[in-house]
């Protein structure tokens, strides 16, 4: 949609961006040739998590953080776990198998919430269809191979949490119950098979699809493990100097007022916009990736005609292959090593502390800060979702991309916006209990 | 809910979705029906559903699935808008049938959550209240669950197809936990079980991973509070374990909002 207000001005919008989790929308204002304004606007209702969290019992937050996102839920458990084990001082405790098995469920929500990115919301945009139904029409197998890679991520969740949205299998400790070993033998030979398939895809993805081109020097956050690729552990780090231990990221970013705006925006303290998510995770760790997804990544870049580091947005969808081949290789190896739990959870207790911790969720970096009190009573809560933290970042590609649409007809103009800020992944349900509404920024 | 076959003269059945104050889960269930999503785009026509496509066609359409509960003055307006332009209005989840979690503020003062919450509250727009639609609109049946389930979703758009009553339970979690032979939670471990005042739906998900129903498909039909409050005081729960146990995904749907409160006031007394 467009709004011609005069000859030389043209604002871009929708009334309510599609293909996102959550409600939102955009405007784009372009007058004389140059960008007035770039906003992504959140309508999302408020529903105060931080708020009734207080007065809760640390043994309740895990099932409660969950119901912030239906497509990340893992993400709320384990930030809030290990935030809370950190705060109750039993986060050093945690016996490694329980450690194995958090990733083994990570695996599965991001599996199944990339393949739904990937496939369901963010290809429509590059081969041209308004969604997955249309694209259905023509490319039936492509999207049937990609469901089959999506259930066994929703599986793999629901081996470990009974279901993929709000699974009920974690908490403060560890888990509830072991996986069942004849359900482990089921999903053996599947993710096999969906391993296989997704490096096809991947490959397909690198090869055969037209990636537009919008590079920006951006900061990439992401944890950084001292082994491996990033998902539960690490200190948090970025390309330009920023290295903090987990518990001082909350110090590290700060809530600014932009010029013009009553907004208060996520950024690095004393640098600007940073983004997180595949792209700032692959550019900081992939000589962490599993060797699966390793050895593919030389054939995606000669694909892509670019190497590591990537700084175009638009191959956050490959690097979310790349990923998914990760999760899926990684989940194989942590089902074939599965052996009878000595415990599946440490024993946990109320204490007075203050603990913060943030994951790899899907979209992006999730950090969570819990005050507790002696009877183990949330006190104070802190939660800063992958959007909310993105949210500058998508605005200053929305404004760099605008200086380009000048000369594009409304229609394509608008898609073309649409399609920039699907590159995040938004997940607008989460970042809301963070954002200001009514915004008005630039 | 139709006793007879939708009468559409050959057109395909519209279906429309909409998001109100909620996490998305329950929508998401539609898309997480990876083996039936092919054949059930065969079946209805996907009218209206922003998480998944971009096209709109105009209403009226046949089937409404709504998720979320209403918490803002403009989600007041949409939904009665909804229900005019719906033949059948099905609200989807516990959000919907129960205001959700966030219908805790309905305990609590809405100003000074906003102010914990965001630097400048004056911009938040939102109301005292979270509410389900029924409070709002008639809604034709409502799928309890938190999330609901993906099988439910698929009864309940084949029952309006068909022109029959959807197969949904209204018995306990208990009935789904005795069936799949599991250990009694509460009997046998002492750990503080909701199964038998909630309606079951879920297939005894937690006591199936050895812990206790917290009451996520909301009060069954009938259920027998103060009973299992007794039986739970004598574990050692006290009225304010009482008042979380009840104010959780369905806090705000009768009965457990008339025995929270019943607790709480205890609880001041206690």
């Amino acid at each position: 949609m467009s709004d011609k207000k005069t000859p030389t001005e043209r604002t871009f919008h929708v009334k309510a961006l599609a293909r996102v989790e959550g409600e939102g929308t955009f405007h784009v204002t372009l007058r004389d040739g140059r960008v007035e304004e770039a906003r992504l606007d959140i309508f999302e209702p408020p529903r105060f998590f931080e708020a009734f969290l207080r007065g809760r019992d640390y043994r309740e937050v895990p099932d409660i953080t969950a119901r912030i996102c239906g497509i990340c839920p893992v993400a709320y458990q384990m930030g809030s776990c290990h935030a809370i084990e950190r705060a109750i001082g039993v986060f050093e405790q945690i016996d490694e198998p329980i450690r194995r098995l958090r990733d083994l469920l990570y695996c599965g929500e991001w599996i199944e919430s990339h393949v739904l990115h990937m496939f369901m919301l963010h290809l429509p945009d590059f081969l041209g269809y308004e969604s997955v139904i249309s694209m259905a029409e023509n490319h039936a197998d492509l999207v049937r191979k990609a469901l089959r890679i999506k259930k066994v991520g929703n599986d793999l969740v629901a081996l470990l949490g009974g279901r993929a949205v709000h699974p009920v299998g974690a908490c403060i400790g560890g888990f509830h119950a072991a996986p069942d070993p004849e359900v482990v033998e089921v999903l053996l030979p599947r993710v096999r098979e969906a391993l296989s398939s997704m490096k096809e895809l991947t490959l397909f993805l690198a090869a055969s699809v037209r990636y537009p081109f919008l590079e920006r020097d951006y900061e990439f956050v992401a944890l950084c493990p001292d082994t491996g690729y990033p998902m539960n552990l690490g200190r948090i780090r970025s390309n330009k100097g920023l290295d903090v231990d987990q518990s001082e990221f909350g110090d590290a970013i700060e809530e600014i007022h932009v010029a013009h705006s009553t907004a208060l925006q996520s950024v690095i303290r004393g640098r600007g916009a940073y983004v997180t998510g595949p792209l700032a995770r692959l550019n900081l760790n992939a000589s962490g990736l599993h060797p699966h997804a390793g050895e593919l990544l030389p054939d995606v870049c000669r694909a892509l005609g670019h190497d590591l580091p990537w700084k175009n947005s638009y191959f956050s969808l490959p690097a979310r292959a790349i990923e998914t081949v990760h999760a899926l290789a990684l989940a194989l190896d942590v089902l074939e090593g599965i052996r009878p739990l000595e415990r599946t959870c440490v024993p946990v207790s109320a204490r007075a502390g203050v603990g913060g911790h943030g994951t790899e969720a899907p979209r992006g970096l999730c950090w969570h800060q819990y005050e507790t009190t002696d009877e183990g009573t949330i006190a104070r809560a802190r939660i800063c979702p992958p959007t909310a933290q993105n949210q500058l970042a998508i605005e200053e590609d929305l404004a760099e991309l605008a200086l380009t649409l000048i000369d594009i007809p409304d229609e394509e103009a608008t898609l073309r916006c649409e399609h920039l800020i699907r590159n995040y992944d938004p997940c607008i349900s989460c970042s809301v209990h963070f954002l200001k509404l009514d915004r008005r920024i630039l | 809910m139709p006793v007879h076959a939708m009468r559409l003269n050959g057109r395909t059945p519209l279906m429309a979705v909409y998001k109100f104050s909620s996490c998305d889960g329950c929508q998401l269930q539609l898309l997480n029906l990876e083996d039936e999503l092919l054949d059930l785009v065969g079946l209805v026509e996907i009218a209206l559903f922003l998480e998944a496509r971009r096209r709109e066609l105009p209403p009226p359409y046949d089937i409404a699935l709504v998720e979320g509960s209403i918490s803002t003055p403009e989600e007041e307006e949409r939904i009665r808008q909804i229900r005019r332009d719906s033949r059948y209005l099905i609200a989807i989840g516990a959000c919907a049938t129960s205001g959700g979690i966030q219908a805790l503020r309905n305990w609590a003062d809405v100003g000074e959550f906003a102010r914990t919450v965001y630097a400048h509250p004056a911009y938040i727009k939102t109301l005292e209240t979270a509410t389900p639609i029924a409070s709002h609109v008639f809604v034709d049946f409502e799928l309890r669950g938190c999330p609901v389930s993906g099988r439910a979703l698929v009864e309940i758009i084949s029952a309006l197809l068909a022109g029959r009553k959807p197969a949904i339970p209204t018995y306990s979690v208990c009935i789904e936990c005795k069936r799949a032979q599991l250990p009694c939670r509460l009997v046998s471990e002492g750990k503080p079980c909701l199964g038998p005042v909630t309606q079951a739906g879920c297939g005894a998900l937690c006591p199936k991973f050895n812990r206790a129903c917290y009451g996520c498909f909301g009060p069954m039909e009938q259920p027998n509070i103060p009973s299992l409050g007794n039986r739970l005081a004598s574990e050692g729960a006290t009225p304010r374990d009482m008042v979380r146990m009840l104010r959780s995904f369905n806090g705000y749907l009768e009965p457990f909002k008339q025995a929270s409160e019943l607790y709480e006031r205890q609880e001041d007394t206690h």
